[in-house]
């Protein structure tokens, strides 16, 4: 990890910002001792793969990190993690913002049963980033274009957002994900669910996303994180055993159990 | 082990290269369970048929009668001096009486049954009491005196009963209601077309009569009763119930108190109506002094009723709202009410309206609980004339009044309880219809 830091100011040209940093993160679920002890730094404008065996609790790490496990009930997580360094499980933080600061891409598209437009335009609505409708239009078309879906749908705003297809609709949420202008965005395994074509199409999308955002992204495929990421973190049993340029990790991993996840011995 | 192996042996083997085209007994047997166990289900649902015709065709056959009445037509001419001169005698209604009778045999002879002789006692008997029907008539619109009227005097429920094939002369033999004789008559005013068979609006319109007279009863009023007690139960149970239900399914923390709750909103859905009844008794009436047979309280014990019926249909609805749904509200930033209110409810509302409707059918044909606040008011007169009247007046239900006419002796009120039930049954079909209506209307669409 330490050698990461060094790695990166040999091989990045200009300095990378700290995004997220994590420092000491303990997740329990009840009794279970699910992340443990997990400290890692994210970088800005860049893509961060979480890569692991099922179970490893990669996704549990990327849900703390817009406290989405706040919503089951018998999770707990200690340690800190700090969003532009400020911790985000201080009291006085307000989920809500947190949210709209930390945009999420799930792992099955779900986009609401309404339009494809109010898909998009709900999170500025309630954010009040809109003063009026043309404003509301122009957010949309904006998001729309990032997720790369825009001409496929600009002639049928009114239709159900639900009636696209897998690759559209999980394409559909990434734009309402960047719809209210997140700084980062979680992704959790927003390919498992889409055939190779749809995944070529959203895995390009990250690749424009990064020069906006900071991307972390979960998958279970390590071609794609080592085509999309520059960064990758390898957990294993609710451990990071690993956390490295992308490259490196799959190239030249340093630990041994990295070593037989990628060359197919675990997981 | 030896034994299992020895034995799994000579199983395993014969099925190689076996016939697949010639069954085997396990095959054979597996078939014929099959086939006994349709046969089963075929029984189960031809017996569920017949009773369901069965009680429609005798639903029908005893209630239908009731929305008909048989009423003599007679045209009518009044002059300004027969008038004073009936006001003017002892006997008033006698007085009308025999005009009556001398405009029903004019009226016979015109149509060429001259030779039937109608006298005062037989119209009493055939008509009731028709001089008292004709004075108030006259006495409130003096203004029709000397214009051609027509009367429709309807006939007593045993000329009904007759012309419906109910009753036989031979039952009359020792009736001081209708002699045989009067049969006669009746079947000369029927050949005449004096007298007919009409559909009776009264009993759609109508108040509950007295006992002695079934042809005057109508539903009417309890419906308005059933209406109010419906509005009652639908402004508090709904509000109430969906609040309830997505606190404890969306909020609620999960612990020994919820869970206690919870158990108990089961178990109070399956509590006996009359329980219910009983509680409204001791809690609106003897403590709280509501007044006695207002469909407002009828409403309140029926809201207790229903809740438990909405609460559970609605937590099932938000339970069938995929958790994904949430999640994305949650990640695009919604707050948690946010998330339900503008995501998760408009998803559950079909659901929630259809537990709601099931719950107020429910509702409006429960007897028990009414019996026992008093919701068996006698509202002869006049229906409640607002808001207020309506909630607070003694009135009846449909179910109630059902009820107390099934309890009385003539047997016509037995043919109108069974018309009251195609009354309550028609509301019933049409409240489940439009909650198919709205189920289909707002499919789920994700």
């Amino acid at each position: 990890m330490y050698d990461a830091d060094q790695n990166r100011t040999e091989n990045r040209v200009g300095q990378a910002d700290i995004k997220i940093a994590a420092k000491n993160v303990q997740v329990y679920y009840g009794e279970t001792h699910a992340i443990k002890d997990v400290s890692v730094d994210i970088e800005d404008r860049l893509v961060t793969a979480f890569i692991g065996p099922s179970g490893c609790g990669k996704s549990t790490f990327l849900r703390c990190l817009n406290r989405m496990n706040d919503t089951i009930p018998i999770c707990r997580v200690e340690g800190d993690i700090h969003i532009d360094n400020e911790d985000i499980y201080d009291k006085r933080v307000d989920p809500v913002q947190l949210r709209a600061k930390v945009g999420m891409v799930f792992q099955k598209p779900n986009p609401f049963p309404k339009s494809i437009y109010d898909n998009v335009a709900y999170g500025p609505k309630i954010h009040g980033l809109a003063k009026n409708k043309s404003e509301l239009d122009d957010i949309v078309e904006r998001a729309l274009r990032r997720g790369a879906i825009w001409d496929e749908v600009k002639d049928r705003l009114d239709a159900p957002g639900t009636g696209l297809s897998g690759g559209q609709q999980q394409r559909l949420c990434i734009a309402r994900a960047v719809a209210t202008e997140p700084e980062v965005l979680l992704m959790d395994e927003p390919c498992s669910a889409l055939d190779p074509i749809a995944t070529s199409q959203v895995e390009e999308l990250i690749d424009e996303l990064k020069q906006n955002y900071s991307v972390v992204i979960v998958t279970h495929s390590m071609q794609q994180a080592a085509r999309v990421s520059q960064k990758t973190a390898f957990f294993h049993l609710g451990n990071l055993v690993e956390y490295d340029e992308t490259e490196k990790i799959f190239t030249n991993p340093q630990d041994s159990r990295t070593e037989s996840y990628i060359t197919g011995r675990i997981g | 082990m030896t034994d299992a192996t020895a034995s799994a042996a000579p199983d395993a083997a014969p099925r190689r290269g076996k016939s697949i085209v010639t069954q085997d007994t396990n095959t054979r047997k597996r078939n014929a369970a099959e086939k006994r166990f349709q046969t089963y289900g075929m029984i189960a649902i031809g017996i569920g048929v017949f009773f369901l015709v069965a009680l429609t065709w005798s639903i029908l056959r005893s209630g239908l009668p009731a929305f008909t009445e048989t009423a003599v037509t007679v045209e009518f001419n009044l002059s300004q001096e027969q008038f004073d001169e009936a006001e003017s005698q002892v006997l008033k209604t006698a007085a009308y009486e025999g005009f009556f009778v001398r405009a029903l045999q004019a009226q016979l002879n015109e149509e060429g049954a001259g030779d039937v002789q109608v006298e005062e006692d037989a119209v009493g008997r055939i008509m009731g009491n028709v001089g008292s029907q004709i004075r108030e008539f006259y006495r409130a619109n003096q203004d029709q005196l000397g214009q051609e009227v027509s009367f429709t005097v309807p006939a007593s429920s045993r000329v009904d009963r007759y012309l419906n094939g109910a009753l036989s002369r031979e039952d009359l033999t020792n009736s001081r209601f209708l002699e045989p004789e009067d049969l006669d008559i009746v079947d000369r005013l029927v050949d005449s077309g004096v007298m007919a068979n009409a559909f009776d609006w009264t009993f759609i319109t109508g108040t509950d009569s007295g006992v002695d007279n079934p042809g005057g009863a109508g539903i009417g009023a309890s419906v308005i009763g059933s209406f109010f007690m419906m509005f009652v139960v639908l402004v508090l149970a709904l509000p109430i119930g969906v609040a309830a239900s997505i606190y404890l399914e969306e909020f609620a923390p999960q612990n020994k108190f919820t869970d206690l709750i919870e158990v108990n909103i089961s178990n109070l859905a399956a509590v006996p109506s009359i329980v219910f009844g009983i509680l409204g008794l001791a809690v609106f009436i003897q403590f709280a002094h509501l007044p006695q047979s207002a469909p407002l309280v009828g409403g309140l014990v029926l809201t207790l009723m229903t809740l438990p019926t909405i609460i559970i249909s609605t937590r099932a609805s938000l339970k069938s709202v995929p958790p994904s749904i949430r999640a994305a509200a949650l990640g695009v930033g919604a707050s948690q009410m946010q998330a339900v209110f503008h995501h998760v409810l408009p998803l559950a509302a079909p659901g929630i309206l259809t537990g709601t409707i099931i719950g107020l059918a429910q509702a409006l044909g429960e007897t028990a609980p009414l019996l026992l606040i008093g919701m068996v008011g006698f509202v002869a007169r006049q229906y409640p004339d607002g808001l207020a009247s309506g909630l607070l007046d003694p009135n009846s239900a449909m179910p109630a009044q059902i009820y107390t006419w099934a309890a009385r002796a003539d047997p016509a009120f037995y043919e109108k309880a069974w018309g009251g039930i195609i009354v309550l049954l028609v509301f019933l079909l049409f409240m489940n219809a439009l909650a198919i209506f709205l189920r289909r209307k707002f499919e789920r669409r994700w």
